[in-house]
């Protein structure tokens, strides 16, 4: 047992030797959660999870034994913790519409019973190794959850329970270690979270992660495993990004921890996942979400904590086989959270303020991204996605600038397309993707092998089209050839057709990846017709007047994902419209003259 | 232990207190300060240790000596005294009132710190509050619960814009109107004065709870008031089920009393000299805001931020802007050339509109039109810029449809009188008729059973 000596914000100094650093301590009389983060002779530096008023020097502190870690096991999908794992459910009802503090809480229902059933491969007197399957519940109609062994324990199975009902502290199985000590394992168990969980080795990643949404996946893709990150000023749309993303992408396991940001963003996932389906599987969203919430006005502590509880919690469902994905919104936040315990504890501040392990640590947060071979046996995948929110939109202060040289998919996203309501705003100028390689693979295999030619064509034509966009803003467009003026036509209708995908919009707001390619081929093909023509001396003005080209920028709403046919029934309609125009300037003293 | 008194103080200085060998204070208690001419100051611990103990005072340290300054602990958090009372009254910032009336009497207490809303307690806001002005509710909509602040800049009207929307906002399918809760922070008399006689002449002063802090009046208690605010706010709204709007103004004033104590404490400065806690501690209170599950009441929040030197990025607004749900901008342009409310519409966004408007709040097409009035301002804008340098007579006729839409969307749609007050269907149809003078297949946001709708051609037009 220690004392309190000084009170600090969230820092609380005590004395209480011999504690580890890492370790847990319930603080003051109302034993409030911290963490010590560093020890100075019998004195021990401990930041504290809650609110510290009414906190006093003299105050009892005692240890708690263990670092701060997470419960894993059923019962986690579906639900909404706090950045130290507390269920946010399960405090409502203890403390009513505001948290209280120094509650205590079991992350994971004790009643409630899961159907398990054993490993049948296992007999007992076999050896376990860390980390292999136990057996099996079945926590949702699509999740199979695999009981683990915890990944630090291994040696001869004495007894594996058999098939039934069993609560998370009825024990299904004993272990014998190499020292003779019997473990008694459970369908949960506990691991720390800043400690990376273990796995056989590292995989290449090789799938594209598939949001649906257009200008993610076909111009600047990120694979299963991969690491990205989402920059952009306030109002350019990062939630919404962030939220297609967890409600759309392929992943089985979609983690979303809300670090730092607004309450009503993590009440509109609550209120409409459980109402939205899986375009994969065709079940609730909420059956494969788990959420992780230190809003804004919870203690900042927490929020340093609540990534690590996330990437924890989405490695323990990558080491049973599955692919998941966490959204951290928003990483600044949890940088400004490590900027305030530095800044408490007089460490000398490098940029703008935040300490000089802060690319350190945002480093080794992103290594936890991958794709591996588990212990168990089992490929799975940790796909991170952290939103950056750079003060004053500004991409070159410390936390944007080290998060891009960590990631491999960098969407950035623009103010000026976000106030011209171009959404997803994401600037293909600034953005960009290590992964296509490997991405147009699985594109040509999948979908068609002209994917990377043709995203090369569009791209190409953007990056065209800023520059002529300038010389326009200087001397008017008059001063375009036919050629580029067609050439932005052309970047205009892919932005306004491919790359503005609206989030509300109900046929549009996920795009699969064979519409993903019609549609981008179908609009090429309408440039490169064009392009053609004006070979052929039509005059530009007669092109631009196409009342085809306002319906192409209406082709994506228009057909759904399962509508492919009648989509791509439009290349008829292109070439009739094309024809007609060609024929009437190559007919021998035709209006061409 | 209660109510110790201690003098010696070790310094006084930048609002802070220092004492030493006070043993066992707890963080965040309430203290009064007694200074030489018997006067009492309000303060507040704000780092204890075993040897020594840091207050902030919220009339601030002038005119104190360490010899003759008595300093009692009472052993309480900072609380504010609650009852059905409080509507109608004007209070300073630590909750003492300031209208020559006597202090409030309640056994109901509660720590103006508040504690956090538990997110799975919240009710997501999406309730259409009209406002009566046209680019609010037409592009920009407020829906109760929802934090919307007003970014402006010094000299431009949104103190005014902000006693316009107190006036005029209702909520559709709602007998009683809102009851308001004003937070002024470090405005000047004129504005108070402003305010209070524009509540008076609206009927509405009994339904107001003013905290007031003037330009001249201590800025340490600035910290201190839109907690104190939000504390009655909160009592309104879930005990009292009434539909609350706060104002708070102005938040510029607040980060800057936050960024004087903090330099005087010592803490490391992030950018321009402002802590790096300014984002949590705005947090804080805007976060207080909001609707809650099987509560009657709600917090609507609209904080007016001036931003130093009209600029968007300075810390305040960005900070800010990070928080809120959205933000109305102001326009020094448009206000010079006249235009009254001068919403600078591309910058200006509401998050939570989605949810707030169609067929079940407001109309089927309102959130397309909203859509499509903004890209084709965006447009606009462009062409106007265009214009500016090869000459409006060079442009194509297409091009100069769009000038001619920007010129009616600012004069006609965007300005209003300053006691005019439009229902959304007007809005609406005001909506149309400028998108009317573009022609249809420029309208590309919109759908095309709203065209056939609504849109009117100039030829068709009366």
């Amino acid at each position: 047992m220690g004392e309190i000596l000084e009170i600090n914000g969230p820092i609380v100094r005590v004395r209480l030797p011999q504690v580890l650093t890492g370790e847990q301590v319930r603080v003051g009389a109302l034993k409030l959660t911290g963490e010590v983060i560093g020890r100075e002779g019998d004195d021990a530096i401990v930041q504290v999870y809650e609110v510290t008023d009414g906190l006093r020097p003299g105050d009892p502190v005692e240890p708690m034994g263990h670092p701060l870690s997470v419960e894993l096991g059923p019962g986690l999908l579906g639900q909404i913790f706090d950045g130290v794992q507390r269920p946010l459910y399960t405090l409502y009802d203890l403390s009513g519409d505001h948290i209280a503090r120094g509650l205590a809480v079991d992350a994971l229902n004790r009643e409630k019973a899961w159907t398990f059933e054993p490993n049948a491969a296992l007999a007992n007197g076999t050896a376990i190794l860390p980390g292999s399957v136990l057996g099996t519940v079945q926590e949702t109609a699509h999740i199979l959850h695999h009981i683990l062994v915890p990944p630090d324990i291994g040696g001869t199975l004495l007894e594996l329970a058999p098939a039934g009902d069993y609560t998370l502290e009825q024990p299904v199985a004993h272990i014998q270690d190499e020292q003779g000590h019997t473990h008694k394992l459970k369908l949960y168990h506990r691991w720390p979270v800043r400690t990376p969980r273990p796995y056989q080795h590292r995989d290449h990643a090789s799938a594209p992660l598939i949001t649906g949404q257009r200008v993610l996946d076909t111009f600047f893709p990120l694979l299963k495993g991969g690491k990205a990150a989402v920059p952009g000023p306030f109002g350019a749309g990062k939630t919404v990004v962030q939220h297609q993303i967890s409600r759309w992408s392929n992943a089985e396991i979609v983690v979303f921890v809300g670090c730092g940001e607004r309450g009503n963003e993590l009440v509109d996932i609550l209120e409409s996942f459980p109402k939205l389906t899986d375009p994969h599987t065709g079940r609730s969203l909420m059956e494969r979400t788990v959420l992780v919430a230190n809003t804004s006005n919870m203690p900042v502590v927490a929020r340093e904590a609540s990534v690590y509880v996330g990437v924890t919690l989405a490695e323990y469902f990558r080491d049973q086989g599955y692919d998941v994905v966490m959204v951290a919104d928003s990483t600044s936040r949890w940088a400004e959270a490590l900027r305030e315990v530095s800044g408490r504890l007089g460490q000398m501040p490098v940029e703008e303020g935040y300490p000089a392990y802060l690319g350190s640590r945002l480093a080794a947060f992103y290594e936890r991204a991958g794709r591996v071979e588990a212990l168990s046996g089992k490929l799975g995948s940790v796909t991170l996605i952290g939103a950056v929110s750079p003060p004053g939109g500004d991409f070159s202060e410390p936390v944007t600038s080290h998060t891009k040289e960590i990631v491999q998919t960098f969407w950035a996203l623009s103010k000026e397309l976000a106030d011209a309501r171009h959404y997803p705003s994401v600037d293909w100028t600034e953005s960009f993707s290590g992964y296509v390689g490997t991405a147009a693979q699985w594109w040509s295999e999948n979908v068609d092998v002209q994917w990377e030619g043709l995203r090369g064509i569009a791209l190409g034509l953007l990056t065209q089209a800023e520059e002529l966009a300038r010389i326009v803003n200087l001397v008017g467009p008059e001063a375009l050839s036919p050629a580029q003026r067609w050439a932005l036509e052309g970047s205009t209708l892919i932005k306004e057709g491919i790359l503005q995908q609206s989030a509300l919009d109900e046929i549009d707001s996920y795009c699969s990846p064979q519409k993903q390619f019609a549609l981008l081929q179908l609009l090429l093909t309408i440039y490169a017709q064009g392009q053609k023509l004006l070979a052929l001396g039509v005059p530009v003005q007669r092109l631009l007047s196409l009342p085809l080209l306002a319906r192409a920028r209406r082709y994506k709403t228009l057909h759904g994902n399962d509508d492919l046919a009648r989509l791509n029934a439009n290349a008829l309609e292109i070439q009739v419209a094309f024809d007609a125009l060609r024929a009437e300037y190559t007919k021998p003293g035709s209006a061409a003259k | 232990m209660k109510d110790r008194e201690y003098r010696l103080a070790s310094a006084a200085r930048g609002g802070l207190l220092f004492m030493h060998n006070v043993p066992g204070v707890a963080l965040g208690d309430r203290v009064q300060v007694h200074d030489h001419a018997g006067r009492i100051r309000n303060g507040q611990v704000i780092r204890s240790s075993l040897e020594s103990v840091l207050i902030q005072v919220f009339e601030g340290t002038e005119h104190l000596d360490l010899e003759r300054t008595w300093v009692r602990f009472l052993e309480q958090p900072f609380e504010l005294a609650l009852s059905p009372e409080i509507l109608g009254r004007v209070f300073n910032g630590v909750g003492l009132p300031r209208d020559a009336r006597p202090p409030l009497v309640s056994g109901l207490r509660r720590n103006v710190n508040g504690a956090p809303v538990n997110p799975a307690a919240r009710a997501y806001p999406r309730e259409f509050v009209q406002t009566g002005i046209s680019a609010i509710d037409g592009l920009d909509s407020l829906v109760r619960g929802q934090k919307l602040p007003i970014f402006s800049g010094s000299g431009l009207p949104h103190n005014r814009l902000a006693a316009q929307i107190v006036r005029q906002a209702k909520l559709p399918n709602e007998e009683s109107g809102f009851a308001v809760v004003f937070a002024a922070m470090g405005v000047s008399h004129t504005d108070a004065r402003m305010f209070q006689e524009d509540f008076e002449s609206s009927g509405v002063l009994s339904k107001v709870v003013m905290f007031l802090n003037l330009a001249d009046d201590p800025a340490i208690e600035r910290l201190i008031l839109p907690r104190a605010a939000l504390t009655a706010a909160e009592y309104l709204a879930f005990d009292l089920d009434m539909h609350v709007l706060v104002i708070m103004t102005d938040m510029t004033h607040y980060a800057e009393a936050l960024r004087e104590v903090a330099t005087a404490k010592g803490d490391v400065p992030s950018r321009k000299g402002y802590p790096g806690y300014l984002y949590s501690d705005l947090a804080e209170l805007y976060e207080r805001a909001g609707r809650i599950k099987g509560r009657h009441g709600s917090i609507t929040l609209i904080p007016v931020v001036s931003m130093p030197s009209d600029d968007i990025t300075h810390p305040i607004p960005d900070l800010t802007g990070y928080i809120t749900e959205g933000q109305i901008v102001l326009s020094r342009d448009l206000y010079n050339q006249g235009i009254y409310p001068p919403v600078a519409v591309p910058p200006s966004l509401s998050r939570l509109m989605k949810d707030g408007v169609g067929k079940e709040y407001t109309r089927e097409d309102h959130p397309r039109v909203a859509n499509q009035l903004y890209a084709s301002y965006a447009r606009a804008l462009e062409v106007r810029n265009l214009a500016s340098i090869i000459g409006a007579e060079e442009l194509g006729e297409a091009d100069r449809a769009f000038l001619k839409f920007a010129e009616s969307f600012e004069r006609n749609f965007v300005a209003q009188g300053e006691n005019e007050e439009r229902n959304i269907l007007d809005t609406l149809d005001l909506a149309w008729r400028q998108l009317s003078l573009l022609p249809r297949d420029a309208l590309a946001r919109v759908s095309e059973a709203d065209l056939d709708k609504y849109h009117t051609p100039i030829s068709h037009q009366p």
